[in-house]
C-alpha cells in the first residue's frame, strides 16, 4: 500500500509576487526566460533590418554609417546567438520541459534556478547599457577579435567592449547555475520507471547540450577575462607589439591566434547547443503529428551524444584561413566532415519518420518540415565550409553569413516557432490563433529561404562581409547590387512578420480557443498532469510511473493511435528494446 | 490510474543524491575553467618575450594552510557522519578559517611580487601569476560563502544530523578540490617552463 | 498539400536557380582551379543529397497525407536500413574529403622556386615588398616605423638595403612565376583576398602568415581585406597587376629601393603644379587617406574634401576653426589634436615626408571653391 507525497499543498507560494516574479517554479521561470530572450530577439531582428537597410540601399539612410553598420552587426549577432537562441532553448524550452516530461514536480535546485533568470536579465541589461556609454556599443563583430576590439578605428573599443565582456561573464554565471540544474534534474529526478532511454529526445536534446554548455562556456569566460585585462590594465595576453592608429602601443608578445583557439572552442559547441535541443524538439514534434514513433529512438540519442562530443574537436574549421599552423586544417577538416554523418542520420531517421505515417498538416508539423528543408540546406552547405581547400575562397564572404543564418537562425528558428505553437495549449490551457500561425509560417519560410539561398551565390562570387558598402567593385556586377535590395525588401517583410507571431502569443494567451488538456493526443508526460496548464507541483498527490517510451504512436491493436507514457502496463506499446515484453498491443486487444 | 509513493525519507535521500551530483557538475565546471586557462598559459609561453617570475615564499605556506584546511574538513566531515557534534563544529571552523588563512598568504605573496616591481602588466608570466592566483582566490571565497551557510547550519539545533553531515562532506569535496587545483596551478606557474611546453607539443 | 507543393517548387527551383544564376566565382587567374574543381564535386555531391531527400519528402506527404481511417505503420526501426544509410553517406563524405584535403596538401606546400612577396597591412591600407636583388627580405619589427621608415624595416640589416619597396595598393606580379605571399601586419587582423587567385590568408600583427599561388592570366585584379578591421575595413582596396616578362620587368625598374628611400632619392622627378596635385592624388590613395575622405561630398568616416578647405570647421567640444593651410598641415600632423563634431576620433597619423604634405595639402586645397574668408 502506497504512501502519498503531499509535498504539493504545504510549500505552494501564495502572493503574487512569490508566484509570479521571484518565482521558484520552473514553469514560471521558464516564461520568464522565454520572454526576455524574445524581447531582446526583437531587438536583434530591428538590428538586422537596419543593416539590410545599409546594404540593401546603400548611402539612402544617412544615420546609418560605417561605425553604427559595425555596431548593429556585433549586437546583432551577440544577441541572436546567446541570448536569444541559447537563452531560449535552454533557460526557456530546458526549464519548462524537462520537469515535466521526466515526471518531476520542478528542478533540484529551484532557488538557484530562479537566481539564473535574474542573472540573465542582469546581464541583458548590460549588454544593453552598452548602447548608452560614450562611443557607443563594440562594432568588433560578434566574435570580438583582439586585437582590434579593443584598439582605436573600432567604434566601442572604449566602453562597449568592456560592457560586453561584462554581459558575457554575467551571462556565463546565468547559464552555469541554470545548467547544474537541468543535468542534475535530469540525472537524479526521474520518476519511476523514467529510465534513461525512455526520455522524449527533447529532452535528450537539451540534456546532452546543457552538458555541452556546462563544459565550452569555461573557454569564453577565460579569453573573456584576458581580453577584458588587456583592455583595462594593460596585459597583453593577445596583444602583440603593434601599432595603434600608427602610434607605437605598450603591448607585446601576445597572441590574438590564442584568442581564436579559445573562442573557437567556445564557438562551435556553442552552435550544437543551439542546434542539439532543436534535433530533439523536431523528433517530438514529428512523432506527434504523424502518428509515428521516431524511427530509430535510439540511433537518434547515440546521434545526439556523439555531436555532442565531437563538437569539441572541430572548433579550427572557423580558422582555417586565420594563420594558425597549416597542418591543423588537416585535423579540423576530417573531424568536421566526420561529424556530418550523425548529422545526416538524424535527417533520415526524421524522413523515415514520415514514411508511412498519418500526417497531419497542423501549424507544428509545418514548421517541422520547413525545419528539414532548411536544416539540410544550411547543412550541406557547412560541408563546403568544411572541406578546408574549398573554404579558402569562400570564408569571410556571404557564403559564411548564408550558411550559418540558414542552419543557425532560420532552422532553430523554425523550431522555435514550432515548438511554442505546440506546447502553447500546455502552458496556457488555449490554442494559438491557426489562421494567424499559418499565415505567420509562409511568411517566415518562404521568405527566409528566398534572403538566405541566393545569398550563397554572392559568396561565392567573392563579396566579402561585414561591408558596410560595396560601392566601384568591377567584379560584382549592378545585379548583385540589385539582388541585395531584393534581399532586403524580402527581410523588412520577414521583419514585420514577426510581429504577427507575438501579437498571436498574447492574444491567444488572453483569449485564445480552450485547448482541452491533449489536444495534439500526445503520449509524453508533460500532456498528462492533473489539470492542464499543470499546477504547482505538477503532478497533484501522486508522482507518475513510466511503463512504457513516449512514443507509443499507432500500435497496431491498440485502442486509440497513441498510448500515454503512463497509461497501464497492460495498455503494451512498450519500447522495441524493452526486455521482456508482450508483444504491443497484445494484451489490450485480448 | 497509477500511484506512485515517495516516502518522506525518499525525498531526504533523493534531495541529498541531488547535491551531490550538482557539486560534482560544478567541480567539472571549475576544473574546466582552470584547465582551459592552463593551456592559454602554455600557449602563451611558446613566445620570444617569455621570462620567468620566481615563485615567492609565500606559497609554500599558503599550500599548507590549504592541506590543512581540507584535512580540517575532511576530518569534520567523519565527525559529523559519527555524530560527533562538538567536533564537527569545531573541526568546520578550523575548515574555514585554514582558507581565510590561505588568502591572507596569497595577497602577502602578491604584496611581496609588488615590492619587487613585477606588476600586472608588462611581464606576461607575472600577468599570469596574478590572474590565475586571483580567479582561484575567488573560487575560495565562493567556497566560504557556502561554508558560512553551513555554520548556520551547524549552530542551529534544529539542523537534521545527516543533512549537516551531507552539507560538510560538500564543503569537504570543494575544498579538496581547490586544494588539489591549486597543486597544479602552483606547479605551472613554479616549473612550467617554455621548453617543456614544447617537448609536449613536440616542436624541442 | 500547398506545403508539399512549396517544397517541390522550392526544390526545384533552387536547382533551376544554380543552372542559370549569374554571380559565380569570378573568372580564375590562378593555378588554383583545382579548389574549384573540389567546389564543383561537393555541390554534385550535397545537390544529390538535397534533391533526394527532399522529393523524398514532397512524396512522402503527398502519400502519407492523413485521410479519415488511416492509420501509421508501426515501424520504430530497421537497423538494416541505418547501416545501409550511414555506409552511403560515408562514402559521400570519403568522396568530398579526399580531394579536399589532397588539394590542401598542395596548398601548405609552395614549390621550391616561388618568389617572394611581402603584403604590409595596415588600418587602411595595403603595401607591399619585394626582396630585391639579394633574393632575402630583411627583417622588420613595429618598433623602426617612422615618417621615413613606414614599411619598419630594420636600417641595420643588409638584407634590408636592396628590398623594393611599393608605397602604392597596387602591386605588379609576373605572369606564370609561382609567388609566396608573406604576410605582415602593423595593427590589426587583415586578410588580402584577391577572389580571382582563390587562395588568401588572413593577416596577424605579431606573426607571419602566407600561401602561395601562380598568377596564369594577364590582367588587372581586385584586391580586398577580407577581416573586419576597423571601420575603414571596407575601404581598404588593392589592385594586383600580372604582367608578362618584359611589362613586369618595367614596372619593377621604376619601384625604389629601401635604400633610396633612406637617401630620399626621389622616384621620379619633381614637376609643375599639375605634377603636384597628381602626387597629392597618388598619396591620398597610397596613404590610405581615402579609406575615410571622399572628395565627392559623400560623407565617410572622415569629412569630405570636396568644399572642405575655406569652410569653418566645428568641433566637438564646440569650438570652430577655419580651415585654411596652416589647419590641414596642423590636423595631419597630429589629428588626436581636436575631434571633429559628427566624426569618430580614428584617424591614426600618417607619415609624410615634407614634399609629400605639400603635395597633398595641396590636393585637398583644389577639391574646394572656396578661399578662406577672414
Amino acid at each position: 500500500m502506497a504512501l502519498v507525497d503531499t509535498a504539493t499543498h504545504d510549500d505552494a507560494p501564495k502572493s503574487f509576487f512569490t508566484r509570479y516574479v521571484w518565482s521558484q517554479d520552473h514553469k514560471v521561470i521558464a516564461v520568464q526566460y522565454a520572454g526576455t530572450a524574445i524581447a531582446v530577439g526583437l531587438v536583434g531582428l530591428l538590428l538586422s533590418n537596419l543593416m539590410r537597410l545599409q546594404i540593401g540601399f546603400p548611402g539612402v539612410f544617412e544615420f546609418i554609417n560605417a561605425e553604427r553598420y559595425y555596431q548593429f552587426v556585433t549586437m546583432h549577432g551577440m544577441i541572436m546567438v546567446i541570448y536569444l537562441l541559447t537563452a531560449l532553448f535552454l533557460g526557456g524550452f530546458g526549464n519548462y520541459l524537462i520537469p515535466l516530461m521526466i515526471g518531476a514536480r520542478d528542478m533540484v535546485f529551484p532557488y538557484m534556478n530562479m537566481l539564473s533568470f535574474w542573472v540573465y536579465l542582469l546581464s541583458v541589461l548590460v549588454l544593453m547599457t552598452s548602447f548608452f556609454v560614450p562611443g557607443g556599443a563594440t562594432g568588433a563583430g560578434w566574435t570580438l577579435y583582439p586585437p582590434q576590439a579593443i584598439l582605436p578605428g573600432t567604434p566601442g573599443h572604449e566602453w562597449g567592449i568592456i560592457l560586453m565582456l561584462v554581459s558575457l561573464l554575467i551571462f556565463i554565471v546565468a547559464t552555469t547555475m541554470g545548467g547544474l540544474n537541468y543535468v542534475t534534474t535530469v540525472l537524479q529526478a526521474r520518476c519511476e520507471g523514467m529510465t534513461l532511454l525512455r526520455m522524449p529526445l527533447s529532452v535528450w536534446g537539451i540534456f546532452v547540450a546543457t552538458v555541452l554548455a556546462l563544459l565550452a562556456f569555461p573557454a569564453l569566460f577565460v579569453s573573456g577575462v584576458m581580453m577584458l585585462l588587456d583592455k583595462t590594465l594593460g596585459t597583453s595576453f593577445f596583444m602583440p607589439a603593434l601599432l595603434s592608429m600608427g602610434q607605437a602601443s605598450d603591448y607585446k608578445g601576445g597572441s590574438p591566434l590564442l584568442f581564436q583557439h579559445l573562442f573557437w572552442f567556445f564557438g562551435h559547441p556553442e552552435v550544437y547547443i543551439v542546434a542539439l535541443p532543436a534535433f530533439g524538439i523536431v523528433s517530438d514534434l514529428i512523432s506527434v503529428h504523424a502518428r509515428k514513433a521516431i524511427f530509430g529512438y535510439r540511433t537518434m540519442v547515440w546521434a545526439i551524444v556523439i555531436i555532442g562530443g565531437l563538437s569539441f574537436v572541430v572548433w579550427a574549421h572557423h580558422m582555417f584561413v586565420s594563420g594558425m599552423n597549416p597542418w591543423f586544417g588537416f585535423f579540423f577538416a576530417t573531424s568536421t566532415l566526420i561529424i556530418a554523418v550523425p548529422t545526416a542520420i538524424k535527417v533520415y531517421n526524421w524522413v523515415l519518420t514520415l514514411w508511412r505515417g498519418d500526417i497531419h498538416l497542423s501549424v507544428p508539423m509545418l514548421f517541422t518540415l520547413a525545419f528539414i528543408l532548411t536544416f539540410l540546406s544550411g547543412g550541406l552547405t557547412g560541408l563546403f565550409l568544411g572541406n578546408v581547400s574549398v573554404d579558402i575562397p569562400l570564408s569571410g564572404t556571404y557564403f559564411v553569413v548564408a550558411h550559418f543564418h540558414m542552419v543557425m537562425g532560420v532552422a532553430p528558428l523554425l523550431v522555435v516557432f514550432g515548438a511554442i505553437t505546440h506546447w502553447f495549449p500546455c502552458i496556457t490551457g488555449r490554442m494559438l490563433d491557426e489562421r494567424l500561425g499559418r499565415f505567420h509560417f509562409w511568411v517566415t519560410f518562404i521568405g527566409t529561404y528566398l534572403i538566405y539561398f541566393p545569398m550563397h551565390y554572392l559568396g561565392v562570387l567573392g563579396m566579402p562581409r561585414r561591408y558596410h558598402e560595396y560601392a566601384n567593385y568591377d567584379f560584382i556586377p549592378a545585379s548583385a547590387h540589385s539582388l541585395n535590395a531584393f534581399i532586403t525588401v524580402v527581410a523588412l517583410f520577414v521583419g514585420a512578420a514577426q510581429l504577427v507571431f507575438v501579437y498571436n502569443l498574447v492574444r491567444s494567451a488572453l483569449h485564445g480557443r480552450p485547448a482541452g488538456s491533449n489536444p495534439w493526443r500526445a503520449a509524453s508526460l508533460e500532456w498528462a498532469t492533473p489539470q492542464v496548464p499543470p499546477q504547482h507541483g505538477n503532478w497533484g498527490a501522486t508522482l507518475p510511473v513510466a511503463y512504457r517510451w513516449a512514443y507509443a504512436y499507432s500500435v497496431p491493436g491498440a485502442r486509440q493511435d497513441f498510448i500515454a507514457q503512463n497509461a497501464p502496463l497492460q495498455d503494451g506499446g512498450v519500447e522495441p528494446q524493452a526486455p521482456s515484453k508482450p508483444a504491443p498491443g497484445r494484451e489490450a486487444a485480448r | 490510474m497509477s500511484t506512485s509513493a515517495l516516502r518522506p525519507w525518499d525525498r531526504g535521500a533523493a534531495s541529498d543524491r541531488a547535491a551531490e551530483t550538482g557539486l560534482w557538475l560544478f567541480m567539472a565546471v571549475v576544473a574546466t575553467l582552470f584547465m582551459l586557462f592552463l593551456s592559454a598559459y602554455a600557449m602563451r609561453m611558446d613566445t620570444a618575450d617569455w621570462t620567468s617570475i620566481v615563485m615567492p615564499g609565500q606559497l609554500w605556506l599558503s599550500t599548507a594552510l590549504l592541506l590543512a584546511g581540507g584535512a580540517a574538513m575532511q576530518r569534520a566531515a567523519v565527525a559529523a557522519r559519527t555524530l560527533h557534534h562538538a567536533r564537527a563544529r569545531r573541526l568546520l571552523l578550523v575548515g574555514g578559517a585554514a582558507a581565510v588563512a590561505f588568502l591572507a598568504a596569497q595577497l602577502w605573496a602578491w604584496q611581496n611580487l609588488l615590492d619587487q616591481r613585477v606588476g600586472l602588466s608588462g611581464n606576461p608570466a607575472a600577468s599570469f601569476f596574478y590572474l590565475l592566483t586571483a580567479l582561484h582566490g575567488l573560487h575560495v571565497i565562493g567556497g566560504l560563502l557556502a561554508w558560512g551557510a553551513v555554520v548556520q547550519a551547524a549552530m542551529s539545533p534544529a539542523t537534521e544530523p545527516r543533512r549537516l553531515a551531507l552539507q560538510i562532506t560538500l564543503c569537504a569535496r570543494y575544498w579538496h578540490l581547490l586544494f588539489v587545483v591549486w597543486l597544479v596551478l602552483f606547479a605551472a606557474l613554479g616549473w612550467l617552463t617554455p621548453e617543456v611546453v614544447r617537448f609536449i607539443c613536440g616542436r624541442g | 498539400m500547398a506545403i508539399a507543393i512549396a517544397l517541390l517548387l522550392i526544390v526545384l527551383g533552387s536547382v533551376a536557380f544554380h543552372v542559370v544564376t549569374p554571380w559565380w566565382s569570378t573568372p580564375l587567374a590562378s593555378n588554383w582551379g583545382a579548389m574549384d574543381d573540389t567546389m564543383t564535386v561537393t555541390v554534385i555531391v550535397t545537390g544529390i543529397f538535397f534533391v533526394v531527400i527532399n522529393l523524398f519528402v514532397v512524396y512522402t506527404l503527398w502519400r502519407f497525407r492523413h485521410r479519415r481511417d488511416a492509420r501509421a505503420a508501426y515501424e520504430p526501426e530497421n537497423k538494416r536500413l541505418e547501416r545501409w544509410l550511414i555506409g552511403v553517406t560515408t562514402v559521400g563524405i570519403v568522396a568530398l574529403l579526399a580531394p579536399g584535403l589532397v588539394v590542401y596538401a598542395r596548398f601548405v606546400d609552395p614549390p621550391q622556386e616561388a618568389m617572394q612577396l611581402e603584403v604590409l597591412g595596415q588600418q587602411w591600407q595595403w603595401r607591399f615588398r619585394l626582396p630585391g636583388a639579394d633574393g632575402a627580405m630583411g627583417g622588420s619589427d613595429v618598433r623602426f616605423v617612422s615618417g621615413d621608415n613606414p614599411f619598419g624595416l630594420d636600417p641595420s640589416d643588409p638584407k634590408a638595403q636592396d628590398d623594393v619597396l611599393i608605397g602604392a595598393n597596387e602591386v605588379h606580379l609576373p605572369l606564370g612565376q609561382p609567388v609566396k605571399v608573406l604576410l605582415r601586419s602593423h595593427d590589426a587582423l587583415h586578410d588580402f583576398f584577391v577572389p580571382n587567385f582563390r587562395a588568401r590568408m588572413n593577416i596577424v600583427p605579431g606573426q607571419v602568415s602566407w600561401f602561395w599561388f601562380t598568377p596564369t592570366r594577364t590582367g588587372r585584379f581586385e584586391a580586398m581585406c577580407a577581416q573586419l578591421c576597423g571601420v575603414g575595413h571596407p575601404a581598404m582596396r588593392g589592385f594586383v597587376v600580372v604582367d608578362d616578362a618584359a611589362a613586369y620587368q618595367a614596372w619593377l625598374q621604376q619601384q625604389p629601393t629601401f635604400a633610396m628611400t633612406l637617401a630620399k632619392v626621389p622616384a621620379g622627378a619633381p614637376g609643375s603644379a599639375q605634377d603636384l596635385l597628381a602626387r597629392g592624388r597618388d598619396l591620398a590613395q597610397s596613404k590610405g587617406c581615402v579609406a575615410c575622405h571622399t572628395v565627392d561630398g559623400r560623407s565617410g568616416v572622415g569629412p569630405t574634401w570636396k568644399g572642405l578647405y575655406g569652410k569653418t570647421e566645428t568641433f566637438a567640444d564646440g569650438s570652430t576653426a577655419l580651415v585654411d593651410e596652416a589647419y590641414l598641415r596642423g590636423f595631419i600632423r597630429d589629428p588626436k589634436a581636436r575631434n571633429v563634431k559628427g566624426f569618430p576620433p580614428v584617424m591614426p597619423q600618417i607619415e609624410l615626408a615634407g614634399d609629400e604634405l605639400d603635395a597633398l595639402v595641396a590636393y585637398i586645397i583644389a577639391q574646394s571653391d572656396r578661399r578662406p574668408q577672414r
